[in-house]
């Protein structure tokens, strides 16, 4: 642990994740350009936006439990930082499937959202991440007070189950739900630990004796 | 494996051929695995040396066809197809084959024939995707007698001058151009004539989804997804516009009596 909070102290190690984090977009670019998304790479573009969306989340929604777990503050700095790279990939993703899929067809578009519901249940997971990446500078921490910063930001919460859900429903119609599994368990155990990091330490601080 | 250009209508659209590469890495066929790329990457193993077909039901002549007497019993035509997947997307695909309805027409099917069903090769030994529980192995299919007797209906061993490669289906299977894709079942190892309405294997796994009959039509929507249009594959690459899905994929005018007088919203 020493050594990880040594790596994370030092001064390239934002930049160092930034560019890990950006890499996926890179590749789609490059791909892009040279033709090497394969035989679909509309399919190719909008569906691998959509999975780097989930894995940003589920590395957001690590951050706290392993900061806790190993004792490691400084992973807290890099939270915001991956939050608004899921934002990235999920805007990306959106815009994907609106012009890949849909040609900018504004009415279509629409009109896809409110007669599917796999589509309104991934776009309502974009609306509500949508304040997150909106108040995510410091200086709204202080306008909005931090206890309501915080409130606000528990959505994600929300956001994880509507993406694991648009996601579930996108396989349901094909029965192929190992991968969908592994993104329900991974955000679960996430989850999970809040409810019950938090109840112990309700427990904790009652039996401590101090009120909050 | 090359074959004479069909006479049969409709057999020889003049739309350009989706690139051989692609109509062979981009397959939808789960007995090798569930993406797009695994059949190429694993259909390798599939055993189609020997092969046989078994003809079975309510005909007056059942048996068994081995494949060298399957590839001599009618000559063998070239058939340009437009392929369409249930998923949106489309290929044109030069088909080497000949009509069902020959192989149909040998067999003497009794009158109490109303449906053929077409059960396809399950090995678990050579296709690693019958190991998972995506679907019930074998993956069986269904036509109405008079769809399989339609000439359009293909019995297919070749595409683009040369024997299928494992991954489309090899050694022998359906194609089917008015139907989504998953219609036309692949590596076929038995065809049976029966009286009731066979159920396939999509419409057993997800009957509000996958109908029995599963004509292309672009003014039923999937549950999930619109069919008015589709993404041609090979076609100028990540921003090519999508082109608009036709009526039974554009063969109304050869398969259109079938369905006369048919709610195709109920009958999907």
């Amino acid at each position: 642990m020493v050594a990880l909070r040594h790596a994370l102290k030092h001064r390239s190690a934002k930049p160092v994740l930034w560019l890990l984090c950006s890499l996926p977009f890179v590749w789609l670019v490059w791909g892009a350009a040279n033709d090497a998304l394969g035989a679909n790479p509309a399919e190719y573009v909008i569906r691998a936006t959509g999975d780097w969306t989930l894995r940003l989340l589920c590395v957001t929604l690590a951050v706290t439990p392993l900061r806790v777990m190993l004792g490691v503050p400084e992973l807290a700095k890099l939270r915001r930082m991956f939050g608004l790279f899921t934002y990235f990939y999920v805007v990306l993703h959106l815009l994907c499937y609106s012009w890949l899929d849909m040609g900018f067809e504004w009415g279509d578009i629409a009109d896809d959202i409110a007669k599917r519901p796999f589509i309104l249940v991934g776009f309502s997971a974009f609306l509500l991440l949508t304040p997150l990446a909106l108040t995510s500078f410091n200086r709204a921490i202080r306008w909005l007070g931090a206890k309501r910063w915080q409130w606000l930001h528990r959505l994600v919460y929300g956001v994880a189950m509507l993406a694991v859900l648009h996601f579930f429903w996108m396989r349901a119609g094909k029965n192929n739900f190992a991968e969908v599994f592994v993104y329900a368990l991974v955000l679960f155990v996430l989850l999970a630990w809040r409810v019950v990091h938090s109840s112990m330490w309700r427990q904790l601080s009652r039996s401590v004796g101090f009120t909050r | 494996l090359t074959g004479a250009v069909s006479r049969v209508s409709g057999a020889n659209t003049m739309e350009k051929a989706t690139p051989y590469a692609d109509a062979s890495s981009y397959n939808n066929f789960y007995e090798f695995g569930t993406d797009k790329a695994d059949p190429a990457k694993y259909a390798h193993t599939l055993q189609t040396k020997p092969w046989t077909v078994e003809i079975e039901g309510l005909v007056k002549k059942p048996g068994r066809f081995d494949l060298d007497a399957l590839l001599k019993l009618s000559p063998m035509e070239e058939r340009i197809y437009r392929l369409r997947c249930v998923e949106g997307w489309s290929m044109v695909v030069p088909w080497v084959g000949y009509s069902l309805a020959e192989l149909i027409k040998r067999v003497e099917p009794l009158g109490s024939a109303k449906y053929v069903e077409f059960i396809t090769q399950a090995d678990p030994k050579t296709m690693p995707g019958v190991r998972s529980r995506v679907l019930d192995w074998p993956y069986v299919e269904g036509l109405r007698l008079d769809e399989a007797m339609h000439p359009l209906t293909l019995l297919s061993f070749g595409m683009y001058g040369e024997v299928l490669p494992n991954q489309n289906g090899a050694p022998v299977r359906l194609v089917v151009p008015w139907k989504y894709g998953f219609k036309s079942a692949k590596s076929l190892v038995k065809i049976r004539f029966v009286e009731k309405q066979p159920v396939n294997s999509w419409g057993r796994s997800a009957p509000q989804e996958y109908g029995f009959y599963s004509n292309v039509n672009p003014n039923v929507d999937h549950p999930r997804w619109s069919q008015a249009s589709e993404r041609r594959i090979g076609e100028d690459g990540l921003f090519a516009k999508k082109r608009k899905t036709l009526m039974f994929n554009g063969y109304e005018a050869q398969v259109g009596q079938l369905y006369a007088g048919m709610d195709l919203k109920k009958l999907y």
